[in-house]
């Protein structure tokens, strides 16, 4: 389904009828995802759907009751109708009743809350574990153990710019889709291992019941453990800076065997980055890719003219650093821009391969008013890493060993 | 009770013992003249508060970004709640206390007048700082009013005006405690004891309590990420050994009481209300104190369920689940309460009782979302989603807000010696009654199908909710003009109201005091049997 980002009048007529019927109608329909939570996909998920779905039972029927009895005074104690005003004001026997009946109701819920509390933080005897990393604004995926283990990648927004400007008609899935879903298997207990390289986000699949707080410095871990194949949508639900709303999560659940075949597709194979090295780019091929890299990873700041926003993030149009040395900006991009003993913004772009890096510095330095002609290749990244030290290892360095011992 | 004891003041009240003009509000240290200055200045934050939530909904009217960059919308929603928070319904609560509870409890004013000066003098230049940080370099702190760090420690400098803004609010909340403290407890009218006193006092008392309690620890938790981001210290930094969640521990332990802060004076008011207007004295006079001291003390006792995702552990978990849905208890007994008062009442429906009756309504169905929100699984799929908007937009707006104006109609013949105009009252309640629940129930739908918060576009299947509840809204908004409009006209032209418009209200200012009320309201206090 296509629809156009310019809403004609009538359309937005006919959407808001269409909404204030649905909400009127919106009891009798509670079943349906509108006007509830998604349709869980998992038991976890129906555990939790059935638990809220009680306590509604339970608010609406107190509702009722207490309002039935004040619109009846409403209705019937009313000065216009001459009702005369008793004078009673205690009554310590409804005071007590009224104290412990709602305590028990409490108790009720309680337990079955308890147990699925229980089941839901039970992470143990996963066949899968995966570390998830979140990134301002992207989350890394490492396949820590089991089948597919070694597999690593980057996952981020795929929706372009211009529907999101209102430029282009806005596609089905706006802005929930990315460039790389997570895959995992049907049936089996997933792990993931929850921490952030840099601000608080948080790793959200509605339809899986899974979330938690990716924390920087700090690992946590969640499970699902999904009963039907599909793909499966969620984001970041943590307040995570100027593009918190622009990092979706996609999941697709695969068949056992689909998922073998992905695996075998996308197992480390030898590295295809040092092939690249030895591809001779041309400055026309560096620019064409280095474009991509630029609308994945840096134009939600530095902006597609290249021209930043005025006092928040710098432009590159002119820029002293990308009219300067190549050494200073591929020093800025390998290590980020630290001032004053601050991180800011400008993060580390170290993950990226270096013929991406080579291209996106060479296509900065020839984009917009910056004509230098000149090319930069993935040879001097890699010599500018060497220098530093700065592998291009994706999310994060640390051992699976200790992660899996820190997650808790 | 005593007979009248204000004959000679008459001609006193309006001669010259203070300056006139603007002087007369500078260095005023009487409690109305206070009073009035708290309340105006929360009606122009609330406006400049309902101006960004505005750009906030028009944001939101539609999927796409149309009329703001993410970023200056990050700073419309951390700036629309501090705003709302500190310098509209903290500072609302504070003007009724400075009006009503020397009249209430038959003092002249309030224990320190010229540090009642001074804690009003404090909010105009914090409420400044918050403004003035829209256009600094980097513009106002985007983390949201939660101010998590490590996001907070990326701000531009607008985030350090926030961090002495709060510093300033919450030494001019601690001063404004302080002071109704002392009042409430030495300053009584003689046999008014304790479980004498109005509810509306007693809900002041209280409250006062929990700020001198908890503002220190907001000024410890902001002041951590003013060292950390310019001292080199690393509370936060998990790189120099910090834990980014400390902050959220030590900011819920201020956070989670400060919605006590809010809605018991909103209780207080309620509790004047209902039973003025149902004729018949307020049903569980001695189990209301005390559930609000309980709901109180809980308050202190529950701030993790804030944060049921961080990966707190399991035990402490099921502790928070246990003790926060244990607050339904004392709350449920203060709605009964409400509704026994009104039972077998003489029930009439002015303005304030109108907006009293709609509190109940909707500060029930926030309660209700809160007891859903209280239990561990179901917050987790629900934490960080529009359901949790709606839950404390139900408390905050038609809690907070709506008990505001039920004590602004009730109490403003008393005030100004006029009366508003009744019509206009019922107009402006129907239309924020039927606009807020337009702009807010629908949101419950927005996060239970899964809409986060705090984004400034989204997928398309959120479409049809977002725009009613923008809609609602932009009408909810509107509808504060009248109000404004409500006010100025009884001001201007309002009929003289008598000493006792309602006959159903039976305190001391009603009772015992002219309308208007004299400048100085007990100059000998009256004896209370």
């Amino acid at each position: 389904m296509k629809r156009n980002s310019g809403l004609t009048k009538r359309t937005i007529g006919s959407r808001l009828t269409a909404a204030f019927l649905a909400a009127s109608a919106a009891p009798c329909l509670a079943a349906h995802a509108r006007f509830n939570l998604q349709q869980p996909n998992s038991q976890l998920g129906q555990d939790i759907y059935d638990l809220h779905t009680l306590i509604m039972w339970v608010c609406v029927i107190i509702f009722v009751g207490v309002f039935g009895v004040m619109c009846y005074a409403i209705v019937k104690h009313r000065k216009s109708v001459g009702h005369q005003a008793a004078h009673f004001h205690e009554n310590t026997t409804v005071e007590v009743v009224w104290t412990v009946i709602p305590f028990l109701i409490l108790i009720g819920i309680a337990i079955p809350a308890t147990k699925t509390l229980i089941h839901q933080r039970d992470t143990s005897g996963a066949d899968i574990t995966i570390k998830v990393t979140g990134y301002q604004w992207k989350w890394g995926y490492q396949y820590l153990t089991g089948e597919g283990e070694g597999i690593s990648f980057f996952s981020m927004l795929a929706t372009p710019r211009e529907q999101i400007s209102g430029s282009a008609p806005k596609g089905e899935h706006y802005l929930l889709e990315v460039d790389q879903p997570l895959v995992v298997p049907v049936g089996r207990k997933v792990r993931m291992v929850v921490t952030a390289a840099d601000v608080l986000h948080a790793w959200w699949v509605p339809s899986l019941a899974a979330k938690q707080d990716a924390i920087p410095g700090f690992v946590r871990a969640t499970w699902f453990k999904a009963e039907r194949e599909g793909v499966y949508r969620g984001q970041c639900a943590e307040l995570c800076g100027k593009e918190h709303g622009f990092m979706p999560i996609v999941v697709h659940v695969l068949s056992a065997e689909k998922y073998a075949q992905w695996v075998s597709e996308h197992k480390p194979k030898t590295d295809t980055a040092a092939v690249d090295v030895n591809k001779i780019w041309t400055l026309e091929e560096l620019v064409a890719r280095g474009e991509k890299v630029f609308a994945q990873n840096c134009v939600a700041c530095h902006q597609a003219n290249g021209m930043g926003i005025p006092g928040t993030f710098p432009a590159l149009n002119g820029s002293a650093v990308v009219k300067g040395p190549k050494a200073k900006q591929l020093d800025t991009v390998l290590h980020g821009v630290v001032l004053d003993g601050k991180p800011t913004a400008m993060q580390s772009f170290a993950h990226l391969s270096d013929v991406e890096l080579a291209a996106v510095v060479t296509y900065t330095r020839n984009a917009w008013n910056n004509k230098s002609g000149e090319a930069v290749t993935p040879a001097d990244v890699k010599a500018a890493r060497s220098k530093s030290g700065s592998a291009a290892a994706p999310a994060g360095s640390s051992t699976v060993a200790s992660v899996l011992h820190a997650a808790r | 009770m005593s007979t009248a004891v204000h004959g000679h003041t008459h001609g006193h009240d309006d001669h010259a013992h203070h300056p006139t003009g603007l002087r007369r509000f500078l260095t005023t240290t009487n409690h109305k003249d206070i009073g009035t200055m708290y309340l105006w200045f929360a009606f122009a934050m609330f406006l400049t508060g309902g101006v960004m939530a505005l750009i906030i909904r028009a944001e939101l009217f539609q999927p796409g970004l149309q009329i703001t960059h993410p970023d200056f919308f990050n700073q419309m929603i951390s700036l629309h709640g501090l705003i709302m928070v500190f310098g509209a319904i903290m500072p609302a609560f504070v003007g009724f206390a400075n009006w009503q509870i020397p009249m209430m409890i038959g003092a002249p004013d309030m224990a320190f007048p010229r540090l009642n000066n001074w804690s009003f003098w404090l909010l105009p230049p914090a409420a400044s700082l918050l403004v003035v940080s829209l256009f600094v370099p980097g513009g106002a702190v985007a983390a949201g009013w939660t101010l998590y760090p490590p996001l907070t420690v990326q701000m531009g400098m607008g985030m350090d005006l926030a961090i002495f803004a709060l510093h300033i609010l919450g030494m001019s909340s601690i001063l404004g405690s302080i002071n109704i403290i002392t009042t409430i407890l030495n300053m009584r009218a003689p046999g008014m004891t304790l479980m004498k006193m109005p509810l509306f006092v007693w809900t002041w008392l209280i409250t006062a309590y929990l700020l001198v309690a908890v503002m220190p620890v907001l000024a410890g938790a902001v002041t951590m990420v003013l060292t950390d981001r310019h001292f080199g210290t690393h509370f936060f930094n998990p790189a120099g050994g910090g834990d980014p969640v400390l902050f959220q521990h030590v900011f819920w332990f201020f956070g989670h009481p400060e919605v006590y802060i809010i809605a018991i004076p909103a209780f207080g008011v309620i509790s004047q209300v209902i039973p003025a207007f149902s004729r018949k004295p307020l049903f569980g006079y001695t189990s209301m104190v005390y559930a609000t001291a309980s709901i109180a003390i809980l308050s202190f006792l529950v701030w993790a369920h804030h944060m049921y995702t961080t990966g707190i552990p399991l035990e402490a978990q099921l502790y928070f689940m246990y003790a926060t849905s244990l607050i339904a208890v004392p709350t449920g007994v203060k709605v009964f309460n409400w509704v026994a008062t009104m039972w077998k009442g003489s029930l009439s429906f002015e303005t304030p009782m109108l907006f009293a009756i709609g509190f109940l309504f909707l500060f029930t169905i926030g309660g209700f979302t809160g007891l859903v929100l209280a239990i561990t699984p179901v917050d987790i799929q629900l934490h960080d989603t529009y359901y949790v908007v709606a839950h404390f937009h139900y408390v905050m707006v038609a809690g907070a807000l709506f008990s505001a104006f039920a004590g602004i109609y009730f109490w403003l013949p008393k005030w100004i010696g006029r009366m508003y105009d009744e019509k206009l009252g019922k107009w402006h309640f129907w239309l924020s009654f039927i606009t807020f629940n337009l702009a807010f129930f629908v949101q419950h739908f927005l996060g239970l199908a899964g809409m986060p918060r705090r984004i400034p576009d989204y997928a398309l299947q959120f479409a049809d909710f977002n725009m009613v509840s923008s809609i609602g809204a932009f009408g909810f908004g509107l509808s504060q003009l009248l109000f404004l409009y409500i006010i100025v006209k009884a001001i201007r032209s309002g009929e003289k109201a008598p000493a006792r418009p309602w006959e159903g209200a039976d305190t001391l200012e009603w009772t015992h005091l002219p309308t208007p009320a004299p400048y100085h309201s007990f100059e000998t206090p009256p004896l209370v049997k």
